[in-house]
């Protein structure tokens, strides 16, 4: 790439100094930056184009402004290109109710409806594979082994039931492997990540030995039933669970009764835990918001996340533990970052009815939603990203403008254009209101506070307005 | 294996030039802060490393002990260099119409002259090769190319015509009549143009719309310059000053006293620091444009009546038909021209070709292109300006330098103002939020001492634990000081052992 310069040589322009030529005493050393076209036209039709570079910061003036400018187009591209609903696998004849994702393989799912039958799909050409009459009543929960080979199934007829996950040969019934009989109902059943545990919860929370027909541990702590139980995926001996009297009981497989429970103002509705974090874990309240607690300060959350307008019933991890998805009751779907207030994100659809459960797929590109009228919806987590391989001059630029819509974020019209999203106009309607209602009972805290004696009321945060009490 | 570890140091001044915004102290993120230098100092020294790679060297002309350089003539320089470089000093003698004003586009490597009493033409002068010639049949104030070689404007003697680079008249603007002088500012797609009225006009080339016209109340505005860095427009007036203007004020930013009679000429060096101004007290100054401070102050027997600043710092000054070039007009005072030359002419008009070492002069005879070494900068960047693009090239690089089109409201003495931390802004919000909540959600909490059994709780020993933290906020703020010059005292030691670690 570099020139020589020969020294003495007249064709590259440099004369040596007192050189006696045939016509003229030469008298100065002089030279002009010539350049060679030959270095910077391309020598064929079939090469690529010479792209010499200079990354003197004179010769690129305007650089923030520059950038700005592409940051603003690529936030508008986002917003154009933002199309997330993607296919609605459909086939079930009452409301789905619970979901399972198979722990291998990345496009198979199942589905337990709430007349008893469950599906399983296949997500790359969304269609069912397979339907057998689980249960007779609501199928209540499932969760597939850590192997990949069977799952369990648990309904309204008190039964837990395991059944293998290959489809049966021609001619074979649809049996279940093993049968377990109850006393009671089970809301929820989850497996272990390692070992042949599983454990369910309903009146009280058993855990059981798959080759045993009865729980080898029972935890109970004076609450009648219990409507949903996790295992911890990173410390596999916790478990936690969402009781009726408002609170989360953490327990521990090991020991003998429960560690410790938190009571909050309403009850949740499911919880879970963070994939990467070992001591997060996120519950979904009916007082319309999630929190998500560190499990080893319990008495107040970690953070509080509030965008929802009604209940909300269900949320899941994405496998990065950066994000989680919930599922509500107002028909809408919301993303939020793992330690942001707010949501990212938030999808619907005129034909989404309330939204009972939701899953977020292994290799964190699609959400699941399963909703009250018999559909199963299939979404993508980033709605603007193209799916699909791309080139890696494409992954290049792609990779750019993130960066440059994280470097501008904060900008005002950037973030306007950024966080817009249509609403529907009941959940509009109904943000505003919960908002004045907020903004009023502000209001009259504040004026009771001016008008007593300084340090009478003192100020509680947001975050512990929420929980009562911890219990040990 | 290798007899020095590590990767090779890179010389200060190299790294200083690649430095961009100043290292800042927050506590709060401060493991972003850290992540995010880190990277920029690693982007630093790339650019540092790279830049002594560069394929191309300035050209230069050292004259012997006895000899002054500015004795040295054109047709010496042309003997001792070779062809392809004597190829760039020529002559066009076009002694019937008139003046000429000239301009360079942005690449280098074509050239538009414009004679006062009409000629037009457009050529790339490397190869000589005459893209279009037309007589407009009017006075030709000023020309300028548009943001390629395909759109040139000419200001003619009622209104402004943007005519395509095969002599099409494309546009007859009204709305800008009398325009003296116009300047083209390249990332903003703006051509600014001064009129005999007072009228100081920003017109947007890419949707062809007026952006702003400022009375400046300041008469005939028949001097202009443009500051590369900021795109702020630069108007010598005949009481002396100099004022600055952006499109979004209708006041001018900075108003300057310069000169004791009226200014004749100003230019502005590409990073924004330096203006160079000439008037009719026959004096040339130089200002730092940063600070607002006179740097140096030149006597000329007759004044310069056209200026232009290379990329390189060379300062060509024209009086009469002589032209003079100067090298580093702002450093240690010049007592003796670089180059001088003597054209067939009244000059007119100067200019120095982008990334050549050459210097147009237009004057009554016609066009003379000048060779002075070491005036242009030696190594393109092939994304920003190309002289040796393919017409797929410039598509491409037309497309994507519309895309990103600075926004005129964007122009300020600052251009990475959009970079800076907001203070105001975020303590305005923050009183805001404090007055909806009724109280500070980031003050400190007073300190409560916890409650001891056994007696260690009487009112006595709590005042005493109270008072024992009263001073614990300057307590903190002492030790990180400390902290802070026990690292700097220990960066700066050196020890025997040094050399053994990595």
């Amino acid at each position: 790439m570099v020139s020589p310069k020969i020294f003495g040589n007249v064709l590259s322009g440099r004369c040596k100094r007192n050189q006696q030529t045939h016509f003229r005493q030469i008298r100065a050393d002089i030279a002009l930056n010539i350049r060679n076209p030959d270095d910077y036209v391309r020598e064929t039709k079939l090469d690529i184009q010479r792209v010499p570079r200079n990354y003197d910061p004179s010769l690129h003036p305007f650089e923030v402004p520059r950038e700005y400018t592409r940051a603003l187009n690529a936030t508008k591209l986002e917003r154009v290109f933002a199309k997330p609903f993607l296919a609605s696998l459909d086939g079930h004849r009452d409301g789905v109710n619970c979901m399972a994702k198979h722990p291998k393989s990345l496009s198979t799912m199942l589905s337990g409806s709430c007349d008893g039958e469950l599906k399983v799909w296949n997500l790359t050409k969304r269609e069912c594979v397979r339907t057998l009459q689980a249960h007779e009543g609501f199928v209540r929960g499932m969760v597939v082994r850590f192997c990949g080979t069977s799952f369990f199934t648990v309904g309204d007829d008190k039964t837990i039931k395991q059944w293998k996950m290959e489809t049966p040969g021609y001619g074979e019934e649809e049996e279940p492997l093993n049968t377990i009989l109850g006393k009671s109902v089970f809301t929820s059943i989850d497996h272990h990540q390692k070992e042949g545990v599983f454990v369910t919860c309903g009146q009280q929370v058993d855990i059981w030995d798959e080759q045993r027909s009865s729980p080898i541990r029972s935890f109970s702590w004076g609450v009648d039933s219990f409507s949903c139980v996790r295992f911890n995926p990173v410390e596999t001996e916790l478990l936690a669970s969402c009781a009726s009297d408002r609170s989360i009981v953490l327990y521990d497989m090991r020991e003998a009764t429960p560690l410790k429970k938190v009571i909050m103002s309403m009850r949740s509705n499911t919880l879970c835990w963070n994939p990467m974090e070992a001591y997060h874990f996120t519950c979904s309240n009916e007082d319309y918001n999630l929190y998500t607690y560190d499990m080893r300060y319990l008495d107040k959350p970690f953070t509080v996340h509030m965008d929802h307008v009604s209940a909300v019933l269900d949320v899941d991890y994405s496998p990065t533990g950066k994000e989680f998805v919930s599922a509500s009751f107002d028909k809408t779907i919301r993303i939020f970052p793992k330690d942001s207030g707010h949501s990212r994100e938030v999808y619907h659809t005129k034909r989404m009815q309330h939204v009972i459960s939701i899953k977020w797929s292994s290799d964190n590109k699609y959400i699941l939603s399963a909703s009250d009228e018999m559909n199963i919806r299939l979404w993508k987590a980033n709605a603007a990203e193209k799916l699909g391989l791309l080139a890696p001059r494409e992954k290049a630029a792609v990779n750019y403008s993130q960066k440059l819509k994280e470097k501008f974020q904060h900008h005002p019209q950037i973030r306007r254009i950024s966080h817009h999203r249509h609403l529907p106009k009941s959940i509009y309607s109904q943000t505003k209101e919960l908002r004045v209602m907020k903004e009023a009972r502000r209001r009259k805290e504040r004026n009771v506070r001016k008008h007593s004696k300084p340090g009478s009321m003192p100020v509680v945060t947001e975050k512990e307005k929420h929980v009562v009490t911890v219990v040990k | 294996m290798y007899p020095f570890p590590g990767s090779a140091p890179v010389p200060e001044e190299k790294l200083k030039k690649f430095r961009r915004g100043v290292k800042g102290e927050l506590y709060k993120l401060r493991d972003v802060v850290i992540r995010s230098e880190a990277a920029s100092d690693l982007a630093q020294k790339q650019n540092a490393r790279y830049d002594l790679m560069l394929p191309e060297d300035a050209g230069f002309l050292e004259g012997d002990e006895d000899e002054d350089t500015c004795t040295i003539s054109q047709d010496d320089i042309v003997d001792a260099v070779d062809i392809t470089a004597g190829a760039k000093y020529f002559n066009l003698t076009l002694s019937q119409f008139g003046p000429y004003r000239l301009d360079y586009s942005k690449t280098g490597r074509h050239l538009l002259l414009g004679g006062r009493r009409g000629h037009v033409t457009c050529l790339d002068w490397q190869s000589k090769q005459l893209m279009c010639e037309m007589n407009v049949m009017e006075t030709v104030n000023d020309v300028k190319w548009l943001h390629s070689e395909a759109l040139f404007a000419v200001a003619q003697k009622k209104w402004l015509y943007i005519y395509d680079n095969k002599g099409i008249e494309l546009h007859c603007i009204r709305k800008f009549n009398d325009v003296l002088r116009m300047q083209f500012l390249p990332y903003h797609f703006l051509l600014a143009t001064a009129s005999a009225t007072g009228f100081l006009q920003y017109l947007d080339v890419s949707v062809g719309k007026e952006v702003v016209a400022i009375c400046t109340k300041a008469g005939r505005l028949d001097v202009m310059a443009h500051n590369p860095h900021n795109a702020i427009i630069h108007l010598g007036h005949s009481n002396g000053t100099v004022t600055l203007w952006t499109p979004n004020q209708r006041e001018p930013l900075v108003k300057m006293l310069c000169h004791q009679g009226g200014v004749r000429s100003v230019a502005v060096d590409k990073t924004g620091t330096y203006m160079v101004t000439s008037g009719m007290d026959k004096k040339l100054k130089v200002y730092d444009i940063r600070a607002y401070r006179p740097l140096q102050s030149y006597f000329l027997p007759a004044g310069a009546s056209c200026l232009s600043l290379s990329q390189r710092g060379l300062l060509s000054a024209a009086t009469g038909d002589i032209v003079q070039v100067y090298r580093d007009v702002w450093g240690i005072p010049v007592t003796k021209p670089y180059m001088a030359h003597r054209a067939k002419g009244s000059v007119w008009g100067v200019h120095f070709c982008p990334f050549e070492d050459v210097l147009g002069v237009g004057h009554g005879e016609g066009f003379t292109s000048m060779v002075v070494p070491g005036a242009g900068e030696p190594n393109f960047d092939g994304l920003d300006a190309n002289p040796y693009r393919s017409a797929k090239q410039r598509q491409e690089w037309e497309v994507k330098a519309l895309l990103e089109k600075i926004q005129p409201e964007l122009i300020g003495l600052d251009p990475s103002q959009l970079s800076q931390v907001d203070h105001s802004t975020w303590e305005q919000r923050h009183e805001d939020r404090v007055q909806v909540l009724g109280f500070d959600p980031l003050a400190k909490e007073k300190f409560t001492p916890r409650l001891k059994t056994k007696g260690r709780s009487s009112s006595g020993k709590v005042e005493k634990r109270k008072k024992q933290v009263a001073h614990e906020d300057q307590r903190i703020d002492k030790e990180r000081k400390e902290k802070e010059k026990k690292k700097a005292a220990a960066a700066g030691q050196k020890s025997a052992l040094d050399r053994f670690r990595k």
